[in-house]
């Protein structure tokens, strides 16, 4: 018997009535910054973050998350899961066209599922439990699942599975499609020019299927390179959003100390940025736990958040990110504790070798942070030695394992099985990509927990197995976690209801008004 | 003269085809290839995804093979496929082209005017306060870092006295049409331009000045003066014009490099050019676009060359083609 789940209807109407207490007016231009450049729009064949930021005003998923996770209705606007957790039953909305005005059916759902597995690597790893997709008619889709997979209602954001137009890419080369250059979704704003290196532009679609929306009329999305002339043009009134990571933290304070400027952390539940050393387990100092354990207490990670990133970050207690469904901050912590860090490295027996240290190279706050844990380490004795990469150099040298410690942070997608397994699981070890295991750390017990953790059904036992998990990896040290971190959306403050959901301005700006 | 041109255009053509074998190698050198860096982007990948990307670009074939299809479409006038954009280079350089022209032009016409001017008063009051003045001020800004000035000018001129725009190359969303767009247009050229005009201003003005006080001593000079020629006319005809050849030949060098200037002044203000377009991708590891950019920017030196020598002929009447 199927169990019908329709508190999105709850929620959704619980945050409008948060969401509108002010009367929003239609209308209006927002300029905002994108950077970089991305290499295109057609966000199922593109996966980056500004594709993602701009394409999430054209294209839609089938499900939107609240800041706590919860899904809301996208294109679908009910969803139901059997009893035994490996049915899940969308109802599609009525009414909803692309933007060339055909209708968007449960075909467009099915299709889109192909189209994904051959070219979205993430989506294709989310779906790997499906068995199939079954369109019993135009507004209802039937996944079916081999087992129970525990984040399945997570895995539907536009950017994860986003709806792609079956009547234009059926029986084409995806990637040589010409659409892919005039992108057709069924979102709240439609593409309208691109100049290569000056800007996006995007209208409002004037067939939006929910009455009212979008507000805006426009949105230009500027291409400004230079981190610093980002911030004069919102300095200068030429921008009125900066999204999150288009300045560097040093100026935030700043630029919120203006007339008229709002800032905000918010809209990033989902992705939940996390960041942490790479140790490589495999050999040198960091193979032993000892010397990792050592890393931990020798870092002073509330300096690093209150003085590089300004307090625009919280200190990371393990593997998940506090924002993430089964986290749990019982577990072994490391506070800062130089005499604790020496009497660990004694223990492990370090040398002085020489580790090499490799900075993400992202900009100007990501290198004062490396000089800072560098400091850190060299104050308790480590030999550190740091090498300089641009971004191709990094992940060449992180994915070949050719580094002793190095920074990154990755997203978590609000749950273990979909952004943390990842990184500890043996499976995931694998030379060529810098998102897997790459420090080499293989624990049978990690393994299983996190295998037994995906498919786990009801929810009460994905929790207890990922509690234990998160006990385990902390006393291993694979990582050496450092912040969750926090990229601020700043805006003026007249931009209304800009943020309303888990991945904030990167869900489009449907919900968003201008306060003239 | 059209033969030695002809000559020059085919030793221009083996050129541009080692500069294009040389920086080929050099590129795949470097660290990481652009299916590495787009994954990366993608902030996730398995091996089908990056084993896609490679067999896409062409980058699963041998360096040999892949050399040879690059070569080979060059030989075409075909500059391939950009990784990243997703376009044709041709067709990216082609839109992004005309912006760096028109930034370097002006750069290169203020550098020039301002630098024989500079360098020309600088001659005539040589030993004063007023040399020493013009000389400093062209030291300062040769010295300074290029990016530094313009962020430095966009401060003042944009952020304090809110004068000129701070980046892009028009008013978006403006659509301005006409002598609106052109004067628009104009405005956002001022600060780019400038920064970069002032930075190569240096190297005329020191040039200019130092050619200048030795013509002067020559003994022509001293005949024009001896027959009682005005001041004025010494200097503009007799001295200027024989002090212009070495100018004209490091304003023949340098309108080759004033490329590599627009690197960092189109990334600082957002000005859409090819400069931009190279920096990134060279951090994107984009080859067949910076191969592209290189084969441009190496045509458009050879080509600065040629025109150099042709000017010769134009300010010296006595250098002849045929040596």
């Amino acid at each position: 018997m199927l169990k019908r789940v329709l508190l999105s209807l709850l929620v959704a109407s619980a945050l409008s009535t948060a969401a509108f207490a002010e009367e929003p007016k239609s209308g209006g231009v927002i300029n905002a910054v994108i950077q970089p450049e991305p290499p295109g729009l057609m966000v199922g064949l593109v996966q980056n973050g500004p594709t993602q930021m701009v394409a999430g005003n054209i294209y839609e998923g089938l499900l939107r998350y609240s800041p706590k996770l919860e899904p809301l209705p996208g294109l679908a606007e009910s969803w139901s899961v059997s009893e035994d957790g490996k049915i899940y039953t969308f109802k599609l909305r009525k009414g909803v066209t692309w933007h060339d005005n055909k209708p968007f059916t449960s075909a467009d759902v099915a299709f889109s599922i192909e189209f994904l597995k051959q070219t979205h690597p993430r989506a294709r790893g989310n779906l790997a439990q499906l068995d199939k997709v079954e369109t019993p008619d135009d507004y209802t889709v039937v996944f079916t699942l081999k087992q129970p997979f525990g984040p399945f209602l997570g895995i539907f954001e536009v950017g994860s599975l986003p709806m792609i137009p079956k009547h234009i890419y059926e029986g084409t080369d995806y990637k040589t499609n010409p659409a892919n250059n005039t992108p057709i979704g069924t979102g709240p704003f439609m593409f309208k020019e691109w100049q290569k290196g000056s800007f996006i532009h995007l209208v409002k679609n004037p067939n939006y299927y929910i009455k009212g929306l979008p507000h805006l009329d426009e949105i230009y999305w500027h291409v400004i390179p230079d981190a610093a002339a980002r911030a004069v043009a919102f300095e200068t009134g030429k921008v009125d959003v900066l999204p999150g990571g288009s300045v560097e933290n040093f100026d935030v304070p700043r630029l919120t100390k203006l007339k008229n400027v709002c800032v905000t952390g918010a809209g990033w539940e989902f992705f939940s940025p996390h960041s942490w050393l790479w140790l490589n387990n495999r050999q040198g100092p960091t193979a032993n736990k000892k010397f990792r354990q050592a890393l931990m207490y020798a870092i002073d990670r509330n300096f690093a958040k209150d003085v590089i990133w300004n307090g625009l970050a919280k200190v990371a207690t393990g593997p998940s990110a506090s924002t993430i469904k089964y986290y749990t901050d019982k577990v072994t912590t490391y506070d800062y504790d130089p005499a604790k860090a020496k009497a660990l490295l004694k223990e492990a027996g370090y040398k002085g070798e020489k580790v090499r240290l490799l900075p993400l190279p992202y900009g100007e706050t990501w290198q004062r942070w490396a000089e800072a844990v560098k400091q850190n380490l060299q104050d308790v004795g480590i030999n550190v030695e740091m090498i300089a990469t641009d971004v191709p150099g990094w992940n060449q040298k992180v994915s070949d394992w050719d580094y002793d410690i190095a920074f990154t942070y990755l997203y978590q997608y609000g749950d273990p099985a979909l952004g943390v397994g990842r990184n500890y699981i043996s499976s995931q070890i694998s030379k060529g990509s810098p998102f897997n295991n790459v420090e080499g750390y293989s624990n049978p017990e990690i393994d299983q927990l996190f295998a037994d953790g995906a498919t786990a059904f009801p929810d009460s036992k994905r929790e207890d197995i990922y509690l234990k998990a998160q006990k385990i990896l902390t006393d291993d040290v694979p990582v050496a976690w450092q912040l969750e971190l926090q990229f601020p959306t700043i805006t003026r403050c007249n931009v209304k209801n800009l943020i309303t959901t888990a991945i904030g301005v990167n869900d489009g700006f449907r919900d968003a008004w201008l306060d003239k | 003269m059209l033969s030695f041109i002809a000559q020059r255009l085919a030793k221009a053509v083996v050129v541009l085809l080692a500069i294009v074998v040389f920086n080929f190698m050099l590129i795949r050198m470097a660290p990481g290839d652009p299916a590495m860096v787009m994954a990366g982007e993608a902030g996730a990948s398995d091996k089908i995804f990056v084993t896609q990307l490679r067999e896409k670009f062409g980058l699963d074939q041998p360096l040999p093979v892949q050399l040879y299809r690059y070569v080979k479409g060059i030989v075409t006038l075909d500059l391939g496929f950009s990784f990243r954009q997703q376009m044709p280079v041709a067709k990216l350089i082609a839109e992004r082209l005309p912006a760096t022209l028109l930034l370097t032009v002006t750069a290169f016409v203020i550098s020039l005017l301002l630098g024989v001017l500079f360098g020309t008063l600088a001659a005539r009051f040589a030993g004063t306060w007023a040399d020493t003045a013009i000389t400093i001020l062209a030291l300062i800004f040769y010295a300074t870092p290029l990016f530094w000035v313009a962020l430095m000018a966009i401060l003042l001129f944009s952020v304090a006295m809110d004068w000129l725009p701070s980046f892009g190359y028009e008013t978006v969303g403006a659509n301005y049409t006409g002598f609106a767009h052109v004067l628009d247009v104009g405005a956002h050229l001022i600060l780019p331009a400038t920064t970069m005009g002032l930075f190569f201003m240096a190297t005329y003005a020191r040039m200019t000045r130092a050619s200048m006080l030795e013509v002067k001593r020559h003994d022509f000079v001293k005949t024009a003066r001896a027959k009682g020629l005005r001041d004025a006319v010494i200097q503009r005809r007799h001295v200027l014009r024989n002090a212009l050849l070495p100018v004209v030949t490091l304003a023949g060098l340098q309108a080759g490099t004033l490329v590599g200037g627009a690197v960092l002044t189109e990334t600082v203000f957002a000005w859409p050019g090819i400069g931009r377009l190279m920096y990134e991708a060279l951090l994107q590891r984009d080859y067949n676009l910076l191969l592209g950019v290189f084969v441009v920017c190496s045509a458009m030196v050879l080509a600065f060359n040629l025109i150099t020598d042709l000017i010769y002929r134009a300010v010296d009447p006595r250098i002849e083609f045929a040596s």
